[in-house]
């Protein structure tokens, strides 16, 4: 059949600067430049081109630009070309349209429109370069009290396990299989060098990277791949994941170009076989049921450990947390509509969850009139891009924040959303034993541990702008923002006031 | 709190009175006794304690008399367990080694995600018993169901070995389950007594018994007739039927990329 999809984009070779070195033949994985041998020449197939610019950055000569094709049909604003590719497609395949990373639509980013306090006058700020300024938190239950030994200063009250981080950022979860071992291994030595945690994701953990257990975070979900005694017993932190920002209430399906031999080692399953987690776990069909997995992670870890349970941001959300904090969860992990994927059906993606802010405000704000809040920590994901994000979200009542998209960035990644394919060509989302190397996990931890360095630097200029030294004041503090440009619902939502209020 | 512990030092049994105690002391006393080095224990009056065999890590004997609660033996990894009663929901919840001896029935989700070890149900058991088991090399969880089971037996299995046995089943009756092997990928259910088409997921195809598996059949159902006190020789008489997965990817066709 004869495909209808024009090429995405376009590629320019500047022939006055290309050398014929062939290195975009070499890097591109999407067999879009290839080597004409007859006429001696670099040429392209331009509808294999997915936009990832791996060629235009190793290009010596810089020789290659990559265009978006125009595309100028008819103007018409219901049926963009993205819609009617889409058609396309399935008319063509007649099959699901798999797409990677978060929803790229246009919603409202609310972290745009709120905006935050300084100090003037009537407070000073703190200068951070030579006054000291916490950015630790402890992630776990509190208790509702604490009784202190007048005697010896000591604390009477016995604490629920806790487990500090450095810095209020973590890395998300990205299974071995969805991402490489290098990608594991680069956000392992990056979390343990940063004193964060790392997340491993659902696909279990590779025996060379138990070491760094101290800084990990292990994920049970429906699939229950990799999940063993050692495996609890090596993390810091156990995650349960019931859902997922970009996919919320259904499974995965890790194609099998992806499950390669380790892959199956890791997962136990057959090489070549699609990793499939089921929509539910089925151990899990109510609150009471999440206590008893929840309860069953405590006993086998001999609640040494926090146990968290991560949930897609959904219409019900703040009801749904309010059950998970009673159902023993001592960390609730919401990952809102802008989450990203290594795989998931687009039309999913693009049209299920709540923004990650609205999610936020709301389950905070129903924890503390319950009375509850203190006994989970709130960890939230999908779509933070910078310390101004981190800071808006303490802000609005979390503890700390997941980065999964921004730490892939700061590895290479482009956003060409090819994940679902295996081909990465950036070495990233792939299990493909060559093309894994281009991430190389010495220097992938070092611009990850910069990256958090620098919000860091950037939390503390902002935190102490706004005369505080500890981000556990900033924490819930929705004083400290101000709305831009929002409704009445919104700014009642987001419990906030508009600016100049 | 009504807990006795006796310690036989003969043979080294150590007998619990679980009467009235909450799973989590049942379960930390359980702890302190393996790490003792006790390799025999005995939990009388069990109702409904939870958890009972997790986090032991311990080549132990655990004999229930009673009723233990839900995710009997989740996460295990080692110790032997007998139980004199029924088990509840989620029994060897992804176990990853020893044993379970289950002298009555079995809940929903028996040996869900098991990854190793064995399970042996002497009656019958709930939905979706063996859903998800995995395998890899000679890590490759048994279970064994004496009984019949209800619908998903078998689902989205990915690897180990699931027989069915029927044995309950009077003359003419046949297994009423549905959806047998839905989303099967890996793995081989062996079942005892006939079974419609209509019965089986998609993804599942029916072959005759081959030379392995006459081999492996015979290995797992004289254990189980071992158990029970069953004669295997006349088990293994009767016509059995293999389910295997007809395709590496199930779903591999579902998606335009």
């Amino acid at each position: 059949m004869k495909t209808y999809l024009p090429p995405k984009f376009f590629v320019d070779r500047d022939p006055s600067r290309c050398i014929q070195c062939q290195v975009c033949v070499n890097q591109c994985t999407f067999d879009t430049h290839y080597y004409d041998a007859e006429d001696d020449e670099v040429r392209s197939r331009e509808e294999n081109c997915v936009g990832c610019h791996r060629c235009v950055l190793f290009c010596p000569t810089h020789a290659l630009t990559i265009r978006s094709n125009p595309l100028d049909y008819r103007e018409n604003y219901n049926w963009r070309p993205e819609v009617i590719e889409d058609i396309i497609k399935q008319a063509e395949t007649g099959g699901v349209l798999l797409t990677g990373m978060g929803n790229d639509k246009g919603y409202r980013i609310y972290w745009d429109h709120l905006v935050l306090n300084a100090s003037q006058v009537t407070n000073p700020s703190i200068d951070p370069l030579r006054e000291p300024m916490e950015l630790a938190t402890y992630l776990g239950r509190k208790p509702d009290r604490v009784e202190i030994d007048q005697n010896s200063p000591s604390l009477k009250t016995e604490l629920a396990p806790q487990v500090k981080i450095e810095v209020p950022v973590m890395f998300a979860a990205m299974s071995y299989g969805a991402v490489s071992i290098n990608v594991h291994q680069s956000l392992a030595r990056a979390a343990t060098e940063a004193g964060t945690l790392w997340n491993t994701g659902e696909g279990g953990l590779h025996p060379k990277l138990y070491q760094y257990g101290n800084n990990t975070i292990v994920q049970v979900a429906s699939g229950r791949f990799g999940v063993h005694a050692e495996y609890l017993d090596a993390a810091m932190v156990i995650e349960i994941k019931i859902g997922q920002g970009a996919k919320p209430g259904i499974g995965g399906h890790l194609p099998g170009e992806k499950v390669s031999a380790d892959i199956s080692m890791t997962r136990m399953i057959p090489k070549g076989t699609d990793a499939l987690s089921p929509a539910p776990q089925h151990d899990i069909y109510s609150i009471e049921d999440l206590a008893q997995l929840v309860y069953a992670l405590k006993e086998a870890t001999n609640y040494t450990k926090p146990i968290a349970v991560k949930i897609a941001a959904v219409h019900n959300s703040a009801a749904i947390a309010s059950g998970m904090v009673r159902a023993g969860a001592d960390i609730i992990v919401l990952d809102g509509l802008r989450g990203a994927t290594g795989a998931a059906p687009k039309i999913i993606r693009d049209n299920v969850g709540i923004p990650i802010e609205m999610a936020l405000a709301s389950v905070d704000t129903r924890l503390r009139e319950e009375g509850i809040r203190n006994q989970a920590s709130i960890v939230i994901s999908g779509g933070i891009r910078n310390s101004g994000d981190v800071a808006k979200a303490i802000a609005l009542g979390a503890d700390a924040v997941y980065i999964g998209t921004a730490a892939l960035v700061a590895l290479g990644c482009t956003l060409c959303q090819q994940c679902h394919t295996g081909k990465c060509a950036w070495g990233i989302c792939t299990t493909d034993l060559a093309l894994t190397k281009r991430v190389n996990p010495e220097i992938g931890a070092r611009r990850l541990v910069n990256l958090l360095r620098g919000w860091s630097l950037e939390l503390k200029d902002i935190l102490g702008g706004m005369g505080i030294n500890a981000v556990e004041s900033l924490r819930g503090n929705r004083l400290h923002l101000r709305g831009v440009g929002l409704t009445d619902t919104e700014l009642e939502i987001l419990g906030i006031k508009m600016a100049g209020g | 709190m009504a807990q006795k512990v006796h310690s036989r030092k003969a043979n080294s049994v150590v007998q619990i009175d679980a009467h009235g105690v909450f799973y989590r002391e049942l379960n930390g006393r359980l702890r302190d006794i393996v790490s003792n080095g006790t390799r025999k224990i005995e939990l009388r009056n069990v109702y409904g304690q939870r958890y009972i065999g997790t986090d032991l890590h311990k080549v132990v004997e655990i004999e229930i008399f009673g009723t233990p609660g839900n995710d009997l033996g989740s996460f295990m990894d080692g110790p032997r367990i007998i139980v004199h009663g029924n088990a509840q929901d989620g029994c060897g919840n992804t176990m990853n080694n020893g044993e379970i001896i289950v002298h009555g029935h079995a809940g929903d989700t028996v040996g869900l995600s098991a990854r190793g070890g064995k399970i042996f149900i002497r009656e019958d058991v709930g939905y979706r018993a063996g859903i998800h088991m995995k395998e890899y090399g000679d890590k490759k969880p048994v279970l064994v169901i004496g009984g019949t089971a209800q619908d998903f037996l078998g689902e989205y299995m990915a690897g180990g070995i699931l027989i069915l046995l029927g044995l309950n089943l009077k003359q003419g009756e046949r297994h009423k389950a549905n959806y047998i092997g839905t989303g099967m990928h890996g793995g081989v259910i062996y079942v005892r007594g006939d079974i419609d088409g209509y019965q089986l997921g998609k993804e599942v195809g029916v072959a005759e018994l081959g030379e392995e598996d006459v081999q492996t059949l015979g290995r797992f159902v004289s254990e189980f007739a071992a158990h029970f006190g069953y004669d295997a020789g006349e088990l293994l008489k009767h016509k059995f039927t293999k389910l295997f997965p007809l395709w590496l990817r199930p779903y591999g066709r579902l998606y335009a990329y």
